[in-house]
């Protein structure tokens, strides 16, 4: 694969917390278009490798964004470039309403701040259920839709690679289908490169062009999302099936 | 009920000062979860070099207006100047450093400025004059209010608004609202998070500098340590109101402006330094998360 084709080269990531090697010599690539997952358990060391790429964990290795170094950027310079973080945990305001919430979304740079309006209204099309509760406090909104706030101001950023991290988490099955739905969306639709951390093993890897297997820190296993979905490992430990 | 109004009136006056005050310690305990002890010293600070202005432009221009627009541009520029650097040299290496590390910075930073300040300004008291020819109006027969307490209130309710629409009118509002409720989310989401702290500290020593030239107008004496006492008043005012919460702050100071005027009217004026420190171990007995401020759980 050549090198313009990757919108995001991982390469000897290495993250220590104090004594703790939370991630150990990690790469991995995510090529422009595609819908790339991590899957593993807790503690594996998923939203690391995102807040490592992100550049908030001190970390060794290189993140390379189409081909150009982005190592020693601070997070905001990162959303700069063009990766664009949704956090874990609904990362969203509780005490901004859901438009000061979506404004935020802007900080990654004047092109966002610029196609402000016109992002807005493709959100609407995308989550008709904000644009009643504009006006409403964040903190107020179910969690399915803090969890699409937290995905509609990272697309306000304009991203070309969207990390997301567990956006399933504690939402109810209904809810978990319709937010894939949207990743699949925004990734074919709107053609947002998509890196996808998830502990809904199932769900991410429908919707995953390729999956990586983290485990304590290393990649453990990979392969094309639907091989992984029939490999019997993964059938075992991530999908709960025997 | 006219010694009321009165005292009121003087009330008032007090509690705008503390607000402006208040504001400084609510808003960086909203971004940083630190309180600035140094914070009164800024204060003291900003009174010093409005009293160096004065000096420097009262030859030139007549009291009025303009000279205190100078002199209050002075002292707000300088105190803005300090506290960028007291954020930049003294708490920004800390970020990461446990609290307990951090509030003994900011008692070394408050206590340096102190003692700092006797060397470069003298430790002696000195006069400051007031930027406006002071006239008295009777509103009643026995109710005056004078020209420095209007002057007092309208400008420091000037600046409250300029920081209210700053606040939550514009992005940098939005941003340090966020910040406040999580710094790793901000700066995960693109947040120049470093910038919006730093800008905190000048927006609150701003206004603390504005603080200390117009309380220099009502007690026209400025000195090295004239910022610890109501620097700790105010401080009083962030955590009656709910610290870092930005209307507290000013419903706070203006609680205790009025309560320590009515008490040193109505009780005895010895007591009245004491008052704010009652208040505090009430709210910290009765309602510690202030007066608007939210119940903090504390996840395990």
């Amino acid at each position: 694969m050549s090198t313009s084709l990757l919108a995001l080269e991982v390469n000897h990531l290495s993250v220590n917390f104090g004594n703790v090697q939370a991630l150990k010599n990690i790469s991995f690539n995510v090529p422009t278009g595609s819908i790339i997952s991590l899957i593993g358990a807790n503690g594996a060391g998923k939203t690391t490798t995102l807040r490592s790429i992100s550049g908030a964990v001190e970390r060794k290795g290189e993140v390379k964004l189409f081909g150009n170094s982005i190592s020693g950027l601070e997070p905001y310079q990162v959303a700069g470039k063009g990766i664009v973080h949704s956090p874990e945990g609904r990362g969203i305001f509780p005490n901004l309403t859901v438009l000061e919430n979506l404004k935020l979304g802007t900080m990654t740079g004047p092109h966002a701040e610029d196609h402000f309006d016109q992002n807005l209204s493709e959100c609407y099309l995308l989550f008709p259920r904000l644009k009643e509760r504009l006006r409403q406090m964040a903190g107020t909104l179910s969690g399915g839709e803090q969890q699409m706030l937290a995905i509609a101001r990272a697309l306000i950023g304009e991203p070309k690679v969207l990390l997301l991290d567990e956006p399933s988490l504690g939402l109810a099955p209904q809810v978990v289908k319709l937010i894939f739905e949207i990743i699949l969306k925004i990734n074919r639709e709107k053609k947002v490169t998509v890196l996808l951390v998830e502990q809904n093993a199932k769900q991410a890897l429908k919707v995953s062009d390729y999956a990586y297997v983290l485990e304590v820190g290393t990649i453990s296993l990979e392969g094309k999302g639907s091989e992984l979905l029939n490999n019997d490992s993964v059938r075992k430990i991530y999908l709960g099936e025997h | 009920m006219e010694e009321f109004i009165q005292h009121t009136i003087n009330g008032l006056s007090l509690g705008s000062i503390y607000a402006l005050v208040a504001l400084g310690y609510t808003m960086v305990f909203g971004v940083l979860q630190l309180i600035n002890f140094a914070h009164g010293d800024i204060f003291m600070v900003g009174s010093f070099f409005g009293l160096y202005a004065m000096r420097f432009f009262a030859p030139h221009f007549q009291p009025g207006p303009v000279l205190a627009i100078l002199v209050m541009g002075c002292a707000m520029t300088a105190s803005a100047v300090l506290g960028v650097l007291i954020e930049h040299l003294g708490y920004k290496p800390m970020r990461r450093a446990p609290r307990i590390n951090i509030l003994i910075t900011a008692i070394g930073i408050s206590l340096f400025l102190e003692y700092g300040g006797q060397l470069v300004f003298g430790a002696s008291p000195q006069f400051f004059p007031p930027f406006f020819e002071k006239t008295q109006f009777h509103i009643f027969d026995s109710v005056t209010i004078d020209s420095n307490q209007i002057s007092i209130f309208l400008i420091a309710c000037l600046l409250m608004t300029a920081l209210q629409f700053l606040v939550f009118k514009t992005q940098f509002g939005r941003s340090m609202r966020a910040l406040s409720h999580s710094l790793d989310t901000a700066n995960l989401i693109g947040i120049n998070v470093n910038q919006v702290i730093r800008i905190t500290f000048m927006l609150g020593s701003t206004l603390a500098g504005a603080a200390g030239v117009l309380y220099a107008l009502a007690y026209p004496k400025v000195e090295p340590l004239m910022g610890v006492l109501p620097g700790l008043k105010a401080f009083v005012a962030a955590v009656l109101g709910g610290i870092g919460n930005i209307t507290g702050a000013v419903i706070g100071a203006l609680i205790l402006g009025l309560s320590e005027t009515y008490v040193a009217g109505y009780i005895s004026s010895t007591y009245r330094d004491a008052l704010a420190f009652i208040i505090l171990i009430i709210v910290l007995l009765v309602r510690p998360s202030g007066l608007l401020g939210k119940k903090r759980i504390e996840k395990v």
